[in-house]
C-alpha cells in the first residue's frame, strides 16, 4: 500500500512538472505558435496506445500458449486503456488540425487506419461481452486481439509509405526530421509523465479484472453448491 | 495566446477522460466487491 501511495505522488509530481514545462519552458514552435503545444501530450497518448497495445498482443499470444487466466486479464486490461488512449489522441488531434491544416478531419491513410484500429479494440471489448463461458470468452478475444493488432504497425508507418495530410515523422524520420533540444527535453519528460500514469491505471484495471475472476469463480461455486442434494434429501434416502 | 481554447479543450480533453476511466473502474472495483462479500455470506449461509 505505501508503495502504491509513493508511486502515485510520484506520477501527480511528474504530470504537474510536465504539463508546466508543456505550457510555460518549452519554446513556441515557429510557424504554429500555442497550438503546437498540444503535441507534448497528443504524442505520448499515441506511445502510450502503443505500449498497451503491445501488452495486449504479448498476453494474448501468452493465453494461447499457457490458458493461464492471468494472461487473458493483462490482456483486457491493456486493451481497454489503449482503447482510453486512443480515443484522447483521435479527440485531440482535430484541436490542432483545425486551425493549422484548417479542417477537423480527413480521411488520409494515417487518420483512416488509426480510426480503424480504435474500432478494432472496442470491437474486442465488445465481443467479450457476448459470451459468458469464460474459457470462451479469454479463447475468441485473444485470437480476434492477434488479429486486431496487425492494424497497429500499419497506423505506425502509414506516414512513412504514403503521402498524408498528417505530418511525417518528427522523430526517428530521416534526415530531416528531428526536434529542437528543449522541445525534445518537455516532450520526453510529458512521455515519462504520461507512461507512468498508464501503468498506474493499468494496476488498476488489472485488479478489477482479477476481482471478476474471483467472483465468477465464487457463482460457479455456489451453482454447483446448489445443484448438489440437500443434506436433508440426503438423510431420507 | 492564439488558438488558446483549442490547447485548453485539449488539455482538459485528456485528464476528463483519463479522471472519468479511473473513476469507472473504482465504481467497478466496489460493486464487484460487494458482489463477492454478498455470494459469500450467501455461501456460508447453507
Amino acid at each position: 500500500m505505501k508503495a502504491r501511495y509513493a508511486s502515485t505522488i510520484a506520477v501527480a509530481v511528474l504530470i504537474f512538472f510536465a504539463g508546466y514545462a508543456a505550457l510555460f519552458i518549452a519554446p513556441d514552435e515557429k510557424t504554429m505558435h500555442a497550438i503546437q503545444r498540444i503535441f507534448y501530450f497528443h504524442l505520448p497518448s499515441w506511445i502510450a496506445m502503443f505500449t498497451a497495445l503491445s501488452v495486449v498482443f504479448v498476453a494474448n499470444i501468452a493465453y494461447l500458449a499457457t490458458r493461464r487466466s492471468k494472461w487473458d486479464s493483462l490482456g483486457v486490461s491493456a486493451a481497454e486503456l489503449a482503447v482510453v488512449c486512443c480515443t484522447i489522441g483521435l479527440a485531440t488531434g482535430p484541436l490542432w488540425a483545425k486551425p493549422v491544416w484548417g479542417i477537423w478531419w480527413t480521411w488520409d491513410a494515417r487518420l483512416t487506419t488509426t480510426f480503424i484500429l480504435w474500432l478494432l479494440y472496442i470491437s474486442y471489448l465488445l465481443l467479450r461481452g457476448l459470451l459468458d463461458d469464460p474459457e470462451k470468452k479469454a479463447v475468441f478475444s485473444a485470437v480476434f486481439g492477434i488479429f486486431a493488432f496487425l492494424d497497429a504497425p500499419l497506423v505506425y508507418v502509414s506516414n512513412r509509405l504514403w503521402r498524408t495530410q498528417h505530418p511525417q515523422p518528427v522523430i526517428l524520420g530521416g534526415n530531416n526530421s528531428g526536434l529542437d533540444p528543449m522541445i525534445g527535453k518537455v516532450l520526453l519528460l510529458c512521455v515519462i509523465a504520461v507512461m507512468g500514469l498508464m501503468i498506474l491505471v493499468l494496476l488498476d484495471r488489472y485488479r478489477l479484472e482479477q476481482l471478476r475472476q474471483e467472483f465468477d469463480e465464487l457463482r460457479l461455486e455456489q451453482e454447483a453448491l446448489a445443484l448438489e442434494p440437500s443434506s436433508i434429501g440426503r438423510e431420507r434416502s | 495566446m492564439k488558438n488558446f481554447e483549442n490547447l485548453f479543450a485539449a488539455w482538459m480533453i485528456v485528464w476528463v477522460v483519463f479522471f472519468i476511466y479511473e473513476i469507472s473502474i473504482a465504481r467497478r472495483m466496489a460493486r464487484l466487491r460487494e458482489d463477492i462479500e454478498s455470494l459469500k455470506r450467501q455461501m456460508r449461509e447453507r
